[in-house]
Order: structure tokens, then C-alpha cells, then sequence
């Protein structure tokens, strides 16, 4: 896939305060080193399969500040970035990716629902909780994250249909990184752009450079202001690019030259705000290095609180399970707690 | 008290549901203007508006799977798969979703939903139409699985289904909807989830059927009787989570166990039904718990349909082998 040279809307950054814009710059980066841990983790066994983001920072941190915190979130596996501009502790993430059912759990007042695995299927849970905030009257926005690759699932054009047919206060924001673990969009696909499929549910369909941050800052928040004044739902496609594999189980070398990543880093998201930020007179190279240095201590912070986390107790298997617990279930129980105590491991 | 049929009984309970509890909302394919393909919902969207009783695009996964967004954000939505056989599009939304919404978030979030999907053959409708795939869901943890056979239990079954914190599969005994009717309270009552009703008591033999087949079960233990064999007739009227105490109390009484069901034998939840009886009452038996089911064949088109699933010739036929092993 090449990277896209022209979408709509075009960046109008001069709008935008330079405390905002800083403020947007460091949560990029934060992002960014928190996916580089946790890439490393994995590698030295200390997180289970993860699946990286790098390159997709400006499509998931524009899209997060464009959003309130009432909104409600509805992401995949790869959303970590926006996940923790709308509040999910970093810690929390890694819990999960070290298969902890803490990693699942958002703090009270944010709206962030438990990763999707299934590909696409959480689309129309986006869907239905906007039906809901309607229902109830309020001006609360739902957003459903997905893929390129899950375009092309059922749930996809069923969530789609369903959102044009009801007018629902939904964003359906794709990032289109160019591959579904290893097949390219050309392979997904035979229409050139996934925004255009929109117009066959009824619902308006925006392209836009997902690695522009501010490209994706406005897209975003007019889409979100739209559907507050039930105006209905946008699909949104943010182009970007993955620059690592699927997951840390997969190798991307196996299916995209070098060259393409190369040519896709140099239209590096972070590399694109730092220019501005530097031309506006507000960041230098000394307070970039700082920053680094800064959100290393944070993510590390994060990590130390994945592994001071106490051992899961065995019952946790059991309590979620039914609000409360049939007979069969007790026994169960009963029976783990008789073999294994009820301690549990990491 | 008026008499009801079952599908009366049904409407009434939805009826109960809507006028109580805003948050309660109707949706599927039909169910608002034409009143659902069964008219279980008739009236109900004049009644209540378009808002309340949706008539949603054709599209199972999009049902259930907006439900989960529903529900989650606050709403009790009651969502109606047209038959159960249309319910597989909708299959991974259950089984990935609606059931592991409460274990995956810890209780954070959580999903109570009633889906509604009338069930069985017996009405000569087309291919799909007829299907039982009951044990797929009954197999899937964090969902339960209500069957009623009468419309009392109905009625009080469904009000306790969307009382109900966990979501819950509703299946409909469709060739019952309009066979019969029975005397049913006005207003809000509810038969609690998971108890099995021992629907005729009897000495020699226990029959558990559900739904439909529970009709037919009467039926063979009526001809039964005229041969001289007391049969007890269980209703399970819910099928996850079972009630493992009145299966285990009924054939600890009789000795002997026939499973009815109209799905296929193999995998079957017969094949549960008597893992539970040889657990919990093995040393009762006087005879190898025996499975009347449909064949191990696609449901086929209707003109076979009279074969493949169980008659009260059958089900005679499997207290005859429970009898006289």
C-alpha cells in the first residue's frame, strides 16, 4: 500500500492553542514508549502476545482529545493509545495483555468497554449504546473502533446499516493501517477507499490522513459535535500504517518489503507534530529529550504496578461468571478450593 | 382469570414489561407494525410506540449485537430472533459476547437481555425453520436457557427472564403457541428460573421433555397408563442451569429414565440429562437412562418432519426399554 498524499479535511492547525497542541505531542509519545515496553516485555516474557501500535499514534491520540470523557469507547485489541487519553490506566492495559481479568476492567467514569478479540463484532455495541444515549436523551457519543480488515465482516455492514437506519450518535472510526495481519487492502477490497462504502448505509463517509494528528483532531470532533445534535453517524477512515507486525506472534517481514515501511516512517506522525510545535516556538530538542525522559519513568511506573499486582484468586473464575452462581458452579468451586486453595498464580 | 393461549400469555408478559420498566424495549424483524410473524407482539408497538417496539433491518448479528450496546449502556432490551434456526448469524455474538460480558468486565458491565426465538418443527414451514439447536447454548456458560411448555409458565417465566440479571435465551414452543389455553393472572407474576415442574407424578418411570415435546411426553404417559405403567412427567422449563435436584429426586423415586427431545440424539441434551442422572442418582437405576430424540440428520424438509422428531408412538416405545430391560 502507498501512503495516501491526499484526504479530506485538510490539517487547519493554526486553530489550534499551542497548550492543546503540546498536551496532544506528549500523550503521542507517552503512547509510543508505552508500545515500545511493551513490545520489549513480551520479548523478555513478562507480557503474553501483544499487539503493537506504533505509527497509528496520531490516529488514536486525535481521536481521543476529540472526544468527552462521558463518550463511550468500544475498541479492538490495538487501541491502546486512545484508550489511555479516555482514562484506562496504563497498568491496567498491561494486565491485560498478561492475561489478568483486571485488564479488563476501566475505573468508574470511564466509558471504555473490555477489548474485542472476535474482528468487527463490537461494532454494533457501539451501535446499541448510542441507541441507548438517544433513547435516553442524552448527548453522549459512542465510537466503534476498527480495522481495514473488518470491513469486510458481517457485523461491520450490519453495525453500518443499523446506524443509518436508526440516525444514531455513532462514530465508526477504521484506522486503515494497510494490512489484516498479513493481506493487504487490495486484497480486502475492490473499492479504493473504505470511507466510500459508507454511502451505502446512508451514512456520511470522511478519508482523512490518520497520521495527521490534527487532521484527525478535527475529523473527529465534527463527526462527535454532529452526532451530539443528532445529526447521526460518520464513518470515519484514518490512513495510516503499522510499522510492526500483527501481533509479537507474527512477523511482517514475510509479507511487506523494508522499503514500505521505510517510506511510511518517513511520514512519521510524532516527527510531523515535533516540526510544528519547534516552528511555533513553543519546543526544542532539549525539552523533547526531557519528555522521553519523563514517559519513560511513567510507563515504568505502570509496569512496576502490573507486577506488584497480588495473585488472582482462584474464585475469580467462578464470581463473574452468572450475577449469581448456580449450583453446578458452586460445587465447582468448591472443588478448586479444596485442590488448589484459593491463592491463585500470576 | 381469562384463559390464554401460550402466545396470549406471551404478549401479556412483554405487555407487563414495557408498562413497568421504561428501560425495557422490543426489537426484531417485524415485531412492531405486523406484530411479529407469530403476533406475539401484536399491538404492542401501537400501544407503546415506535421507540419501544423497533422494527429493526434484517440482520441477527446487528440485533443482538446492538442489544449488547443496549444493555450495557442501561436499556433492558428484549430482542426476537424470527425462528430459532435464523439465530446462527447471531451466534457469535452470543456466545463471544452477550454470555461474557459480566465475566470479562468482572461485573463492570453487564448485559440482561431476553432473546426471544420461537423453536421446534411441527408447523410445516421451510428449511431452517424447524431446527432445536437448544444445546449449543445450554453448552456456552453465562447464558440461561428458558423453555415454558403452558402458558402460565409463559407468561411468569418471560417476566422472570427480564428480571433476570443475566441475559437469558427464550425458546418458544411455536407448534404450542395457539394449541391450547389455560387459565392466566392478570398483571405481574413470576416462576422462578431453574426449577423443574413435576408436571404429573408418577411411580414406575420419570419422562423430562420440555417445550413441545412435553405435550407428547402427556401423551405417551397417558397410552402408557392404559398398559399399567405410572409414568412421571417432568417439565424442565429451564434448561441451563438445569435442576439437577428434581431430576435426581424423580428417579430416585421411579428407577427408570426417558430424555425426550426434538433435537438430534447425539450431543444432544440427553446425553447431559443422563450424565446428570448417573452422577447423581446411579445407584437408583434399574435400567439404562434411555434418549428419545430427533435422528442424527439435518432437520430435514416437512415432509419428514413427522418422523424426525419424536411422537408419543416414540416416546412409548423408550418406556418400553426403560420397563423391561
Amino acid at each position: 500500500m502507498q501512503p495516501t498524499e491526499q484526504q479530506q479535511p485538510t490539517a487547519t492547525h493554526e486553530t489550534l492553542s499551542n497548550e492543546l497542541l503540546l498536551d496532544m505531542y506528549r500523550s503521542m509519545i507517552l503512547v509510543r514508549h508505552f508500545d515500545r515496553r511493551a513490545v520489549h516485555l513480551q520479548r523478555t516474557g513478562r507480557l503474553g502476545t501483544y499487539a503493537p501500535l506504533e505509527g497509528q499514534e496520531a490516529a488514536q491520540v486525535g481521536c481521543g482529545y476529540a472526544l468527552d470523557k462521558r463518550d463511550w469507547l468500544f475498541p479492538t485489541y490495538r487501541e491502546h493509545g486512545v484508550s489511555i487519553v479516555h482514562g484506562l490506566p496504563m497498568s491496567t492495559i498491561f494486565l491485560y495483555w498478561n492475561g489478568r481479568p483486571e485488564g479488563c476492567v476501566p475505573p468508574e467514569g470511564v466509558n471504555i468497554f473490555p477489548v474485542s478479540v472476535p474482528i468487527a463484532t463490537q461494532v454494533p455495541h457501539a451501535v446499541g449504546a448510542a441507541w441507548a444515549s438517544k433513547l435516553k436523551g442524552e448527548d453522549v457519543v459512542s465510537v466503534g473502533f476498527l480495522g481495514d480488515g473488518a470491513t469486510s465482516e458481517g457485523d461491520f455492514h450490519e453495525a453500518m446499516n443499523f446506524a443509518g437506519v436508526f440516525k444514531l450518535p455513532v462514530i465508526i472510526f477504521c484506522q486503515n493501517n494497510g494490512f489484516a495481519i498479513s493481506v493487504p487492502l487490495s486484497k480486502q477490497t475492490a473499492v479504493e477507499t473504505l470511507a466510500e462504502k459508507a454511502a451505502g448505509y446512508g451514512v456520511e463517509g470522511v478519508r482523512v490522513d490518520g497520521n495527521d494528528l490534527l487532521a484527525v483532531y478535527e475529523t473527529v470532533k465534527k463527526a462527535a459535535d454532529k452526532a451530539r445534535r443528532g445529526e447521526g453517524p460518520t464513518f470515519i477512515e484514518a490512513v495510516t500504517y503499522r510499522y510492526g507486525s500483527h501481533t509479537t506472534a507474527d512477523d511482517h517481514t514475510r509479507y511487506r518489503e523494508a522499503s514500505e515501511v521505510e517510506e511510511w516512517k518517513a511520514k512519521d506522525p510524532i516527527d510531523r507534530v515535533k516540526k510544528i510545535l519547534i516552528e511555533r516556538g513553543v519546543w526544542s530538542e532539549e525539552q523533547d529529550l526531557a519528555e522521553w525522559a519523563k514517559v519513560d519513568g511513567d510507563v515504568q511506573a505502570a509496569i512496576d504496578e502490573m507486577q506488584a499486582t497480588p495473585s488472582v484468586a482462584h474464585d475469580r473464575l467462578f464470581d463473574y461468571a452468572y450475577a449469581e452462581l448456580p449450583q453446578d458452579l458452586i460445587e465447582q468451586r468448591d472443588e478448586v478450593r479444596r485442590l488448589y486453595g484459593n491463592g491463585g498464580a500470576k | 382469570m381469562a384463559k390464554m393461549t401460550i402466545i396470549q400469555a406471551i404478549t401479556e408478559g412483554l405487555r407487563v414489561a414495557l408498562r413497568e420498566d421504561e428501560r425495557v424495549l422490543v426489537l426484531g424483524e417485524d415485531v412492531g407494525v405486523n406484530g411479529g410473524v407469530f403476533r406475539a407482539t401484536e399491538g404492542l408497538q401501537g400501544e407503546f410506540g415506535p421507540h419501544r417496539v423497533v422494527d429493526t433491518p434484517l440482520a441477527e448479528a446487528g440485533i443482538i449485537g446492538s442489544s449488547v450496546g443496549l444493555a450495557v449502556n442501561g436499556m433492558r432490551p428484549i430482542p426476537e430472533i424470527q425462528f430459532f434456526g435464523f439465530i446462527y448469524p447471531a451466534m457469535e455474538q452470543i456466545v463471544a459476547h452477550v454470555s461474557r460480558v459480566r465475566m470479562r468486565s468482572q461485573g463492570r458491565f453487564t448485559c440482561p437481555m431476553v432473546i426471544r426465538a420461537p423453536y421446534g418443527a411441527g408447523i410445516r414451514a421451510p428449511e431452517l425453520h424447524g431446527d432445536s439447536p437448544e444445546a449449543f447454548f445450554v453448552h456456552q456458560p453465562g447464558i440461561k436457557v428458558v423453555c415454558p411448555s403452558n402458558p402460565y409458565d409463559a407468561k411468569g417465566l418471560l417476566l422472570a427472564s427480564i428480571d433476570d440479571p443475566d441475559p437469558v435465551l427464550f425458546l418458544e414452543p411455536l407448534r404450542m403457541y395457539r394449541a391450547f389455553r389455560e387459565e392466566v393472572p392478570e398483571g405481574r407474576y413470576t416462576v422462578e428460573l431453574g426449577k423443574a415442574n413435576v408436571v404429573k407424578p408418577g411411580k414406575d418411570v420419570s419422562v423430562f421433555a420440555w417445550g413441545t415435546m412435553l405435550r407428547v411426553a402427556l401423551e405417551a404417559a397417558k397410552a402408557a397408563a392404559e398398559k399399567g405403567v405410572d409414568v412421571e412427567v417432568v417439565d424442565l422449563r429451564t434448561l441451563s442451569p438445569l435442576d439437577r435436584e428434581t431430576i435426581a429426586e424423580s428417579v430416585k423415586k421411579t428407577g427408570r429414565a426417558v430424555v425426550v427431545h426434538e433435537a438430534p440424539k447425539t450431543a444432544g441434551l440427553g446425553a447431559e440429562i443422563a450424565a446428570v442422572i448417573q452422577d447423581e442418582a446411579f445407584l437408583y437405576l434399574e435400567a439404562p437412562v434411555v434418549r428419545v430424540a430427533g435422528y442424527d440428520t439435518p432437520q430435514p424438509l416437512f415432509s419428514l418432519e413427522d418422523i424426525f422428531a419424536p411422537d408419543a408412538k416414540r416416546i412409548l416405545h423408550g418406556i418400553d426399554k426403560a420397563m423391561n430391560f
